[in-house]
């Protein structure tokens, strides 16, 4: 025998199921409980940088809409700072939550474009969203990664430390959102032809 | 200086994307491998709440959507600490919970189920653990339902629960079973989970000691997130 670890195990995850919204966004499920929704918005008032709108659509692996997903959003401000490592705009949270409009599966957002951030072992990263997918049939979150098509620097997207582990080089295209002025499109394949890559983080 | 990493999440604990028997799954199951990923700033830091987002009462779902008396059911406590896998408390982190009511009926527009909304029920509430990582809420019991997989399918009542931590990576939702409830082993969505050990942790204890008499009974769930590395010694830098 030996001495015995006293580790506690992480609470094994199980699905949201389709009434997330009764909890994290209620206003969805059909009513108003709280003085204020948490997660409506990413940036507060006073952010700087470049306003971007980003929309998309969640599919699963027979290409359907997944109409009741939620999306969280975590990213840093437009100076590549996360709010707890450095000085960010006053009501800067860098969080958000997002669903899809019900009948028709399409996600829209509003917020700014975050400044490039560390990597791991110090190199720089691309300017990226950090998204955790929660829904029914999900049986644990979806970490992935969305980054910019229009790139003002381009070689960020090719030197991200992140995209270039992706070992199959066509699948980093799953991770960049195409521009169309600051509208971005970004859908997410949770399975099938062009799946997303997710990560284990 | 980047916040410490964390333990490698234990993916033989948790289930797997694709679970055949909860059906759903099936489709919304990525196929290829994760990519597992070192951390860094973007998902060892995550988001922070305090006091003036939440209010006093969201913590108490038999008041928070009262509108002309309690709500009907077992009136129930669910109690206890929110911890990381060294056994440390996590203070100040937001914890949200969302449930049917004692009938098994969820306040959602896409729920249909034959038993009755409850107009004094919500079935939501929120809160921030204290300095020891301590929560609380006053609720009802939920009640067991139906649900479309098999013909024949019931979920064991349960609480949806959903906790923040001091980072991104540590976010996690789950659900809080009841002791002694025989449609736990029976769930498919609970069988998703490989290990009998990992579905015991889920399932909240009665703890007689903290009911209310003549008012509450009360069951103790502990949440435990991932863990945060020490550092005895650094990493050599890159090129190790």
């Amino acid at each position: 025998m030996v001495q015995k670890l006293d580790y506690l195990k992480e609470c094994a995850s199980q699905t949201a199921g389709p009434y997330v919204h009764i909890g994290l966004a209620p206003g969805d499920a059909g009513f108003d409980i709280y003085r204020a929704e948490l997660g409506r918005d990413i940036t507060g008032p006073n952010a700087k940088g470049t306003r971007i709108t980003v929309t998309g659509m969640v599919t699963d692996g027979t290409g359907a809409p997944v109409k009741d997903v939620l999306i969280e959003v975590w990213q840093a401000n437009s100076e590549g700072i996360y709010p707890g490592t450095g000085e960010v705009e006053d009501g800067f949270r860098g969080w958000g939550r997002v669903t899809p409009d019900f009948e028709t599966g399409v996600f829209t957002f509003e917020t700014v474009k975050p400044g490039p951030v560390a990597a791991h072992c110090g190199a720089m990263a691309a300017p990226h969203l950090n998204l955790w997918l929660v829904s029914r049939g999900i049986n644990v979150g979806l970490n992935t990664r969305m980054y910019f098509g229009d790139e003002d620097n381009a070689n960020a997207n090719a030197a991200d430390p992140v995209l270039n582990m992706v070992e199959q080089a066509h699948r980093r295209a799953t991770l960049i959102a195409s521009a169309d002025g600051t509208t971005y499109r970004f859908d997410i394949r949770l399975q099938g032809d062009g799946e997303t890559v997710f990560f284990d983080v | 200086m980047s916040p410490q990493e964390l333990y490698q999440r234990d993916r033989e604990w948790h289930p797997p994307a694709y679970a055949k028997d909860y059906k759903t799954s099936v489709s919304r199951s990525p196929r290829y491998a994760l990519l597992s990923l070192e951390g860094s700033d973007s998902e060892l830091t995550g988001p922070t709440f305090d006091h003036n987002d939440i209010d006093p009462i969201d913590n108490d779902l038999i008041r928070n959507y009262a509108k002309s008396g309690d709500p009907i059911g077992e009136r129930i406590i669910v109690h206890g600490r929110v911890l990381d896998e060294n056994g440390r408390a996590v203070p100040n982190t937001l914890v949200e919970i969302w449930q049917a009511n004692a009938g098994g009926r969820y306040r959602h527009k896409k729920d249909t189920y034959l038993a009755p909304i409850d107009p004094n029920f919500g079935g939501c509430g929120r809160t921030l653990t204290d300095e020891n990582g301590y929560y609380v809420f006053r609720t009802v019991k939920p009640g067991a339902y139906p649900w479309r997989n098999w013909v024949n399918n019931w979920r064991p009542a349960h609480i949806h629960v959903s906790v923040f931590g001091t980072a991104f990576a540590q976010r996690l939702i789950t659900q809080m079973y009841f002791e002694g409830d025989p449609l736990i082993a029976r769930c498919p969505i609970v069988n998703t989970i490989p290990d009998q050990r990992a579905i015991d942790q889920l399932v909240a204890a009665l703890d007689l000691n903290a009911t209310i008499p003549l008012d509450s009974i009360a069951y103790k769930f502990d949440i435990a997130l991932r863990g945060r590395r020490s550092t005895f010694f650094e990493n050599r830098p890159e090129g190790n």
